[in-house]
């Protein structure tokens, strides 16, 4: 006991005669906080957003990697040949990569890791990316050669996602507690309940992280967050959960607010199997009856941008769409009217809990009551949303937001959750596939937009902002959300 | 007769928001269903009198009809606390020492062994929340609760001489049960009753705050309390009321336990005085 | 003696075989799937099927509560579905915090109490005995989480002198462990504090009426002399079986403070499982607790009866 007190001491007097000189020199560490802490550390058996957002990039690297922008760079592959007719994918990998603990990556690891994906058995959340791969071969140690089914024009975009890292088979089985990749970042350790700390990989095969050191600490409660941020115990929030808490930041020299773009539509999600909501009038009906200003004051604040479809603003291929659903309580009436149901009638509105959702809930319900729709709001956990709603089909209403990107294919599905059955849409989307040509797809994509805008298949509210906090000093730390991750390989601080 | 002064500062403040709820079935200032966002966070005025939310509801209404969610949610779990355990508990003390006396006993120990809030949340896990399901979590605690006082001053109301009477006299355990214990022991469960109904209260507002209670647009204090979280630095009248509402509807049923123990107990009125 | 200890032993063991099947029960009935949890809304029916036989969700529930009831007798709680972890290092991490937590808000609980029931009891009727009395009304009828709150707001947000939560870990030190715990330890102590008052001073003033404390102030020992003297020492008994109750009691009662101050508690650790599914933690977790209070209660029994032959022929 004695010693240990001794040894604390000791360390004490080390760390503050460290702070001292660092003082000086700019800072190499930092802090991040996070709302949702990972169930485990491996991002290719888990849907689980948070393991990317620590990991992506910082620990575990894939063929292809996303920019901050939502581009699409070359990461492990260094190149790569497409052939003629699209189906054979030539990877040159990077040389002289190593895994943290210290064996080599080659094809044979990106072999492993595309099979290991596609398996039988795999427990891979996003199994959809690895479908159309017929098989993966290994030419030379740095050429790996994958082999299609069918044309995939998304295919680099897919081996960009954070389910497609390459692992390595002589560390697969302590992944989930410790993750060993190839990235700037080495993990370090994990205090369950608290905080990650990943510190510098000193050998790394690409421009060296400039952070010696980057802890991410795990706030799940938003007045907590925002305590532990104006206390600066932490140097940067990514996805800070209280968007009404962002003005007295913004006002404060200390932090900058970094407001940007996710790949987040969130949408009342509508039952369109269920009466009345089959009826599209009625779905007419609640487009207009639901004001997009009010809840994005009152449920973010401010923070959101309206939208007419299911597609991302950012996107060079939008469409302005919200006027086909503008705020008109007097027509909603008259639809309802038309539709056989002047009086209204009842529904159930089902909210998984994430702030947009709750509190968008109960504005739009005040908002539907107004035209005469009654809703059943029910809050529901997301174990129970997954088994109610997404997979139970047993809803009127939902509010969520889709977070992957460029996904309007899901309209082509009629089996999925709001069941959406439109033989001409799924035209659409089999031509989109098979078309290569940009203008060609631009065109395709806005006739998808507007098919189910005018088929009001969900109410379509806003796109979701990503809201970041960082300490002004901080330079580096992605504004745009265009996947999940906190991409640390080029933050620095500067005095 | 001069009743304790406990019992009139508590009786008049339950009477306050007994009084409140009861008002808010037929009028509040404003409808708490009404939003008006471009009127949201607005501090106490003269229009509002307890200011309004982040959605512009006005949180004097919200108050009245949040006290209509807490007592009702509370007073119905005392009911079946008292339907369930105050029979559970006459019998066990009817039955004293028998395999049946001993299953409740045992029973009531289990069910405290439990930690009430992870049952509240795991029965709203499996039902889903709703006021309900509040209720009925709230209200399983109290049959044990209940069914203790009930045996334990029954048991010895079975020593007295007028029960060994009315059993020479024939009568069955059932029937001195209703006739004879459960008049003399009322009062100590009204009593009883006022403590939980209180500890109910606090309970419900527990439950809401973490998301299990009553569900929207029906207001509760709890959720007020939740929803107010993160503004609380920058609005904090939005925490203030329903704290305030919670801590005095306790604190008048409290009061008016004292109050009604001192006035049913003659010995302990005359110690105080 | 042997024969009621044989007795009570007998009914703690069916008292624990009816909690597990009662938790077991409830746990396993609760809608969701921990794998489809997990994989989110893009998973393949296929994936979720094969995560299911990885975390042995596939076999039926009852060889499942056989297998769980096994675990347990051999002291293995199972492992995490979730965090893939064993049981019982997640919960021997997290009693680190809720263990300590919980002593600290009994030592400061009791440390509020005893001095101020000594004074109500001893200076009865005074105006130091109404202010403490009216003290402790108005400490239970404040919602903790409420309480909790507004310390947050004064001491996190306005003052800046403590950090609005979370935990640093005994590692930072014991200090700094200790900082981060005191705004939650004080938020629990507020009620059990007045709770305990209470007791502590019924406890006192009953000792005052009994004979052989009539028989001391007789033989001319002072009022106060009787209240340190015998008073006290008796007074001890009933007011240690309230302290008994409340530690157990703050345990698991902590949820919704380890909430608010975000503290990675044995609390919160039950909340995440459930909202995850993580059925085995919740099944665990909640009958480790369950045991730990029919235990301690199993023990007074015992103990009263030593102490109290008459008690042994009930």
């Amino acid at each position: 006991m004695a010693k240990s007190i001794l040894t604390r001491a000791t360390t004490c007097a080390v760390a503050l005669a460290l702070s001292a000189g660092a003082a000086l020199a700019a800072k190499t560490d930092i802090t991040v906080g996070m709302q949702l802490e990972p169930p485990h550390l491996d991002p290719t058996s888990a849907a689980a957003g948070a393991i990317d957002s620590v990991l992506y990039s910082n620990v575990f690297e894939g063929l292809t990697r996303f920019g901050p922008d939502g581009s699409v760079n070359p990461g492990l592959a260094k190149s790569w040949e497409i052939s003629e007719d699209g189906l054979t994918y030539t990877f040159t990998l990077q040389d002289g990569v190593t895994f943290h603990d210290g064996t080599a990556m080659d094809a044979e690891d990106v072999k492993f890791s595309l099979d290991r994906a596609r398996a039988e058995d795999s427990a891979n959340a996003q199994k959809g990316l690895f479908a159309n791969i017929a098989s993966v071969d290994v030419v030379d140690p740095l050429t790996a050669k994958v082999t299609l089914t069918a044309p995939t024009g998304n295919f680099l975009f897919n081996m960009a996602w954070g389910d497609a890292v390459i692992v390595a088979p002589e560390s697969i089985e302590g992944i989930k507690q410790t993750p060993i990749g190839t990235g700037a970042f080495k993990f370090d350790n994990w205090v369950q309940g608290d905080s990650i700390t990943l510190v510098k990989n000193p050998d790394y095969w690409g421009t060296p992280a400039k952070l010696d050191k980057a802890t991410f600490k795990f706030i799940s409660d938003p007045t907590a967050a925002f305590a532990a941020m104006m206390a600066e115990d932490i140097d940067a929030f990514s996805g800070f959960p209280a968007p009404e808490n962002l003005p007295q930041f913004d006002a404060d020299p200390r932090f900058t607010v970094l407001v940007g773009s996710t790949e987040g539509e969130t949408i009342l999600s509508t039952n369109n199997k269920q009466p009345p909501l089959d009826n599209v009038k009625v779905r007419q009906a609640i487009a207009h009856a639901i004001d997009r200003r009010a809840i994005i004051d009152g449920a973010m604040f401010g923070y959101g941008t309206p939208i007419g479809s299911h597609f991302a603003p950012h996107n060079p291929a939008y469409v302005d769409l919200t006027g086909n659903s503008a705020y008109d309580p007097e027509k909603a009436k008259a639809l309802l009217a038309e539709a056989g149901l002047a009086d209204g009638f009842k529904t159930t509105l089902k909210l998984p809990p994430p702030s947009y959702a709750r509190r968008g809930g109960e504005i739009i319900a005040a908002q539907l009551r107004a035209v005469g729709i009654e809703t059943e709001i029910s809050n529901l956990e997301w174990a129970q949303w997954l088994e109610q709603v997404f997979r139970g089909k047993d809803f009127g209403l939902t509010i969520v937001s889709h977070t992957e990107p460029m996904d309007i294919g899901i309209y082509g599905n009629p089996d999925y959750y709001f069941q959406y059955d439109n033989p001409k849409f799924r035209e659409i989307m089999d031509e989109l596939n098979v078309t290569t040509g940009g203008a060609a797809r631009t065109e395709l994509m806005q006739m998808a937009q507007k098919t189910i805008s005018e088929d009001y298949v969900n109410g379509y509210l806003f796109q979701l902002a990503a809201l970041g906090v960082v300490n002004s000093r901080v330079v580096g730390m992605w504004k745009d959300a265009p996947t999940q991750a906190t991409d640390l390989t080029s933050v620095y601080w500067t005095n | 007769m001069i009743l304790p002064r406990t019992l009139w500062i508590g009786g008049a403040l339950t009477v306050l928001f007994l009084g409140a709820a009861l008002l808010s079935l037929l009028w509040t200032p404003y409808d708490v269903t009404q939003l008006d966002v471009a009127n949201k966070l607005k501090g106490p005025t003269g229009a509002h009198w307890f200011g309004t939310d982040h959605f512009g509801r006005d949180i004097f209404s919200m108050i009245m009809v949040g006290a209509r969610t807490s007592i009702a949610v509370a007073l119905i779990a005392v009911g079946i606390g008292i339907g369930l355990g105050v029979p559970l508990g006459l019998a066990g003390a009817a039955s004293r020492g028998s395999w049946l006396d001993e299953i409740i006993m045992r029973g009531n120990d289990l069910v405290f062994a439990f930690p009430s809030l992870v049952i509240a949340i795991l029965i709203t896990a499996v039902f889903g929340a709703s006021a309900v399901n509040a209720i009925i979590a709230i209200g399983i605690f109290n049959i044990p609760v209940f069914a203790r006082v009930a045996r334990g001053a029954a048991l010895s109301l079975w020593q007295r001489e007028f029960i060994l009477a009315a059993r020479v006299a024939g009568k069955g355990p059932i029937r001195i049960s209703a006739e004879h214990v459960l008049p003399n022991i009322a009062n100590l469960l009204i009593v009883q009753g006022t403590i939980q109904f209180s500890l109910g209260i606090l309970a419900e507002a527990g439950l809401s705050y973490v998301g299990l209670g009553a569900q929207p647009p029906l207001p509760s204090w709890g959720r007020m309390l939740a929803d107010s979280q993160t503004m609380i630095s920058f609005a904090p009248h939005l925490a203030i009321a329903p704290g305030l509402a919670i801590v005095l509807t306790v604190l008048g049923l409290n009061l008016m336990g004292d109050g009604l123990r001192d006035l049913f107990d003659p010995r302990l009125r005359r110690v105080r005085t | 003696m042997l024969r009621f200890i044989l007795s009570k032993i007998v009914s703690l063991i069916v008292s624990l075989g009816v909690a597990s099947l009662v938790i077991f029960a409830v746990v396993e009935i609760i809608p969701g799937d921990p794998a489809a949890y997990m994989l989110g809304i893009n998973a393949q029916e296929d994936t979720v099927a094969a995560l299911r036989a990885q975390l042995g969700l596939d076999v039926p529930k009852w060889q499942r509560y056989l297998d769980w009831i096994g675990g347990l007798l051999t002291g293995d709680l199972g492992t995490s579905y979730t965090y893939r972890t064993p049981v019982a290092e997640m919960v021997g991490e997290r009693l680190w915090i809720s263990l300590p937590l919980a002593g600290y808000a009994l030592v400061l609980s009791t440390l509020i109490a005893f001095p101020a029931g000594l004074l109500a009891a001893a200076r009865r009727g005074s105006m130091a005995d109404v202010s403490v009395m009216s003290a402790t009304q108005l400490g239970v009828a404040i919602p903790n989480f409420w309480f909790a709150m507004l310390m947050v707001l004064i001491f996190a947000i306005s003052l800046r002198w403590v950090s609005a939560g979370g935990f640093p870990g005994w590692d930072a030190g014991f200090f700094a462990g200790l900082t981060a715990l005191t705004l939650p330890a004080v938020s629990l102590a507020l009620p059990q504090a007045a709770i305990l008052t209470r007791v502590m001073r019924s406890a006192l003033l009953d000792t005052l009426d009994e004979d052989y404390v009539r028989t001391a102030r007789a033989k001319g020992l002072s009022r106060g002399q009787v209240l340190w003297r015998h008073a006290l020492r008796n007074a001890l008994i009933p007011v240690l079986t309230i302290i008994g109750l409340q530690f157990s009691f703050l345990l698991a009662g902590g949820i919704i403070i380890e909430q608010v101050f975000y503290l990675p508690g044995l609390g919160r650790l039950i909340f995440q499982a459930i909202s995850a599914r993580d059925l085995i933690v919740v099944e665990s977790v909640v009958m480790l607790l369950v045991f730990a209070v029919i235990l301690v209660n199993f023990l007074v029994d015992i103990a009263y009866a030593v102490v109290d032959p008459r008690l042994r022929r009930k």
